[in-house]
């Protein structure tokens, strides 16, 4: 039996209604980002940004996945519907994946208030999975009052989900590195709440001073100061302090401070769409140029500026 | 460009033997696949509910403690409540001859047995896909 292609603009006022399968199958349609999909996804664009949206971001093993297990039920306890966006690696070579953050998620698995959705990085940096941005949209216009995106493990410096999400958490674990980690630019910086996770360990309390020391000088930005908050998931311990953060940054974003960041969000989104929009256009029109750039007889410059020439009808070296 | 194909595969009841599943995910994880799974001991409810979050081309059941039959006719009933009675259902696992007839019967589209060889798991799934059509 070959399944009926249900149109996308015909998904949108089922999204709305929160129907499990319509915003499964919207997710897919961003996910695959088919032009089919864009009218539709314009319309959710403009009627969502009610949600608190949330990325949950750190170093593999750092405990991001089981803090958010445990973060979905304290929300839900405090009666919010919950979204969960859990990003995996793409494999570099085969392009597949194994997406596991479900199973530690498994007293959520019948709860009609938690929608949990596993994406593939597929090849985007910064811990990010291409689409997330769509998919949080989807979402939110389906009724879910928090969206926690947890990022793959990152590095030092994927700092792309400070452009997704109202509110950053940094998980940091202790024993990961001494405090000259924790002057370091890069992912610590995008915090708008730190989190040492695993504060049942002893040496937790090093890892709190050092991220402590590191911001005490720090100038608040946009008006807020991240606070650095003790918690440990295996104890259920300081969840409370967490929500209350998330809380308060959320009132923070509400006042001037937030404008800025709300412009910014809106400016990488811009960024991001033409991005996909013009890779989209050259795919497949390239292959003149690569060969004779493997070859070394063009150069990348003269190249890539005759690609977009080619486009936008500019004249040379415009 | 074509999207990876989803699949979820999960373990439903007792059995507590996930060897074999691991492998068919690792299998499909290098065949290009995303592959979504929920762990050991998943009731009937708790798959079909995450397959349909996923929103994923198969759903794959792996079973070695012989409750097949009543384990996919739920299934089966629960994908049509949820509007996804489109989605591929297959089963892995052990399980006598006349199961098999009983499954492709309720509307399991492959039962793929103990003895299947890696290979042929990629290229039959990715046959049924391209015989159902996109997401």
């Amino acid at each position: 039996m070959r399944r009926a292609f249900i149109p996308s603009t015909d998904l949108v006022p089922r999204v709305e209604k929160g129907e499990p399968f319509a915003v499964a199958r919207m997710i897919s349609r961003a996910e695959a980002s088919s032009s089919e999909a864009r009218e539709a996804l314009g319309a959710l664009y403009r009627k969502a940004g009610r949600a608190h949206v949330v990325g949950v971001t750190g170093v593999p093993g750092s405990g991001k996945s089981t803090l958010v297990a445990t973060l979905v039920a304290r929300l839900r306890a405090a009666g919010a519907r919950v979204a969960v966006v859990a990003i995996d690696p793409s494999s570099p070579y085969s392009g597949g994946a194994i997406l596991g953050d479900r199973i530690r998620m498994q007293e959520h698995a019948l709860d009609e208030g938690v929608f949990i959705r596993s994406m593939a990085t597929h090849g985007a940096m910064g811990g990010m999975a291409h689409a997330c941005l769509d998919v949080v949209d989807i979402l939110d216009v389906a009724g879910y009052d928090t969206v926690l995106i947890e990022t793959v493990g990152v590095g030092q410096d994927e700092v792309e989900v400070a452009n997704a999400s109202d509110t950053t958490v940094v998980v940091s674990a202790p024993g990961l590195g001494d405090e000259v980690q924790a002057i370091k630019a890069g992912i610590l910086e995008i915090a708008d709440i730190h989190v040492v996770s695993k504060c049942d360990r002893p040496d937790s309390n090093r890892t709190l001073t050092d991220l402590k020391m590191m911001l005490k000088d720090a100038p608040p930005r946009d008006g807020w100061r991240p606070p650095v908050l003790g918690l440990s998931s295996l104890r259920g311990e300081g969840f409370e302090d967490l929500m209350d953060a998330m809380a308060r940054h959320r009132e923070a974003l509400a006042g001037p401070g937030g404008v800025a960041r709300r412009r910014a969000i809106a400016a990488f989104r811009l960024r991001k769409t033409a991005e996909t929009i013009l890779i989209e256009r050259f795919r497949g029109r390239e292959q003149g140029s690569v060969d004779a750039l493997a070859a070394r007889q063009q150069d990348p410059y003269a190249a890539a500026s005759e690609l977009v020439r080619n486009f936008t009808g500019e004249k040379a070296d415009a | 460009m074509g999207q990876p194909i989803r699949v979820l595969l999960a373990k439903v009841g007792l059995d507590g033997h996930d060897r074999g599943v691991k492998v068919v995910a690792r299998t499909l994880r290098d065949a290009g696949m995303d592959v979504v799974y929920t762990g050991l001991h998943r009731t009937p409810e708790e798959v079909v509910r995450a397959a349909v979050q996923e929103d994923v081309d198969i759903l794959g059941v792996s079973l070695l403690s012989g409750v097949q039959l009543t384990v996919f006719p739920k299934i089966m009933r629960l994908l049509a409540e949820q509007q996804a009675e489109d989605m591929i259902v297959v089963a892995g696992g052990v399980m006598p001859d006349e199961d098999v007839e009983a499954l492709k019967a309720l509307g399991v589209a492959e039962v793929m047995l103990q003895d299947t060889p890696p290979a042929a798991i990629v290229e039959r799934l990715t046959h049924l896909v391209e015989a159902r059509g996109a997401r």
